[in-house]
């Protein structure tokens, strides 16, 4: 009784702010809580820096335990790597993101998909911006990919062990480049449909079954609505699909063969 | 730098702790090093599966080598994991008294040294915690290229043009930036070489590179012949796809930008 009045007598400020520290305890030591935040987790305990805490924010994170807990001191130079492969990657993130919210507004038929791209550009919150963020970044990460590539060569990084992950690579950047192209009919302008008529046309001159390649590639002996709908399932789902697991492979031989390469 | 297996590590470092506890008692005098050099065999045979009658022979037989001071670090030597040694039949069922030479009642058959199976020692290297070290420059490059892609995407708008004609070819038509360098090659070249050949090869040879070039150094010195290739190859497609996006005008014929403006769209 004595504890009651007294708390009674305390003022709203204080009993308020007690209240919430029984709720903060409740819910840190519920069972949801520690599921999520797994041991030595800051949420837990606070930060306090320490080599241990420094090997748990990297080993209790399913996105940063793709990097090992420690790295060669050279390998975090900006200098060495201009970051390029992580620039590539994270364009590869924002192509993602800005991609699900293009393809809210878009249906992939010759009779609409021009007209969705006009009201998104006109009449969507946003639209236009992230429709141009998605594009730039397009063209940014085939240059990045690129630059990547030379980077890696100019350090004789493809040297054994890693030669297998250079391969890899090569996979990659082509992949980057056919995303890029797919998504390039997709608005179905006047530089859309010239551009890949250019192109294809190009792959109908592969030897023997050149027109079989072209035949599947544009869904018919020419340019329509149906190459519409197969460049873009190509470029939204099929690409990317297959992109993601040469990542997971070209990420996991990095660790396997030891970090990034050695310095020069 | 090869990870030891957890196991095999304890197992190595359990052996090393017992050579360090026989080699201690080699080195205390007298009968101090009798009485361990015992205690150790007979720990030793308590765990072994050699039939009873047969130990209680070599145990005659060792009473009584140890009454000579020579034997005893040879003794000591049993039951360290490192040693192998093997007690004679042929001796121990000999009349006692009778020893190999220099008073030995065993025979060293090898010793092994941990280190020539397992290579314990780790070199040490140079190295950072990915946190804060490496997360905090990745972070900072990721904001960075956020920030550039928005701020040009607020400024410059993406195409799009009217909407596709079949019946109206524009002059010129182009293809992406990234293959411009294809269609030029298509106006020297028929287009099998131009657009499947010469890619193809160019791809082919890019992925074979590690395979063909088994020079082992890394520094740029050494590799003079690998980076002119490298630069010639970079920078082959990157002059045909600079002529193709800005030097090239209706009809794809040549022209100079500056004269008869831009034909490039991205």
């Amino acid at each position: 009784m004595a504890i009651d009045t007294e708390e009674r007598k305390a003022p709203l400020p204080e009993r308020l702010a007690s209240q919430m520290t029984k709720i903060g305890d409740q819910v840190q030591s519920s069972q949801a809580w520690t599921s999520i935040f797994r041991p030595g987790s800051i949420f837990r305990k606070g930060y306090t820096d320490s080599p241990r805490n420094r090997s748990y924010v990297i080993m209790n994170s399913v996105l940063y335990h793709l990097h090992p807990v420690k790295v060669k001191r050279h390998a975090v130079k900006v200098s060495y790597t201009l970051c390029l492969g992580g620039l590539s990657f994270f364009l590869f993130i924002l192509e993602t993101v800005t991609g699900i919210f293009l393809m809210f507004f878009y249906r992939p038929t010759a009779a609409q998909a021009w007209d969705d791209i006009y009201v998104l550009q006109t009449s969507v919150t946003f639209g236009l911006l992230v429709r141009n963020m998605h594009r730039w970044g397009a063209h940014l990460m085939v240059l990045t990919v690129f630059l990547h590539m030379a980077r890696v060569f100019y350090h004789g990084a493809y040297k054994p062990p890693r030669e297998f992950n250079w391969v890899i690579g090569v996979i990659l950047l082509t992949l980057t480049l056919l995303l890029s192209f797919t998504g390039y009919l997709l608005p179905w302008d006047q530089l859309a449909l010239w551009a890949v008529t250019v192109g294809t046309n190009m792959m109908g001159y592969t030897p023997v079954f050149g027109e079989q390649v072209r035949f599947v590639l544009l869904g018919g002996v020419e340019i329509g609505t149906d190459t519409l709908l197969r460049w873009y399932v190509l470029h939204v789902l099929m690409l990317p699909f297959v992109l993601v697991i040469f990542l997971a492979i070209h990420f996991w031989r990095v660790r396997k063969d030891g970090g990034i390469s050695g310095p020069l | 730098m090869a990870e030891i297996p957890e196991h095999l590590r304890k197992r190595a470092e359990e052996a090393r702790a017992k050579a360090e506890a026989a080699k201690a008692a080699a080195a205390s005098p007298g009968n101090g090093a009798a009485a361990a050099a015992a205690s150790d065999a007979q720990k030793s045979e308590a765990e072994s599966k050699i039939p009873a009658h047969l130990l209680e022979r070599s145990k005659a037989a060792r009473a009584q080598a140890s009454d000579e001071p020579v034997a005893a670090p040879a003794a000591a030597g049993e039951g360290s994991g490192g040693v192998a040694v093997a007690a004679p039949p042929a001796v121990a069922a000999a009349a006692p008294g009778v020893t190999g030479p220099g008073g030995h009642t065993q025979r060293l058959l090898t010793v092994v040294k941990s280190g020539s199976i397992q290579d314990v020692k780790s070199k040490p290297q140079d190295k950072v915690h990915v946190w804060p070290h490496l997360l905090v420059v990745e972070f900072v490059a990721a904001l960075f290229i956020t920030a550039f892609t928005l701020v040009f995407a607020i400024f410059v708008n993406a195409p799009l043009l009217e909407l596709a004609n079949f019946n109206q070819t524009p002059n010129p038509s182009k293809a992406p930036w990234y293959f411009l360098g294809l269609q030029e090659l298509l106006t020297m070249f028929h287009p099998m070489v131009a657009g499947v050949t010469i890619p193809g090869i160019g791809l082919l040879a890019l992925m074979l590179a590690p395979y063909i070039d088994k020079n082992p150094s890394l520094k740029p010195e050494d590799r003079k012949f690998a980076l002119s290739l490298m630069t010639i190859h970079l920078m082959f497609w990157a002059v045909l796809v600079i002529i193709g996006s800005f030097f090239r005008g209706p009809g794809f014929n040549f022209i100079f930008p500056w004269d008869s403006g831009l034909f490039f769209e991205l």
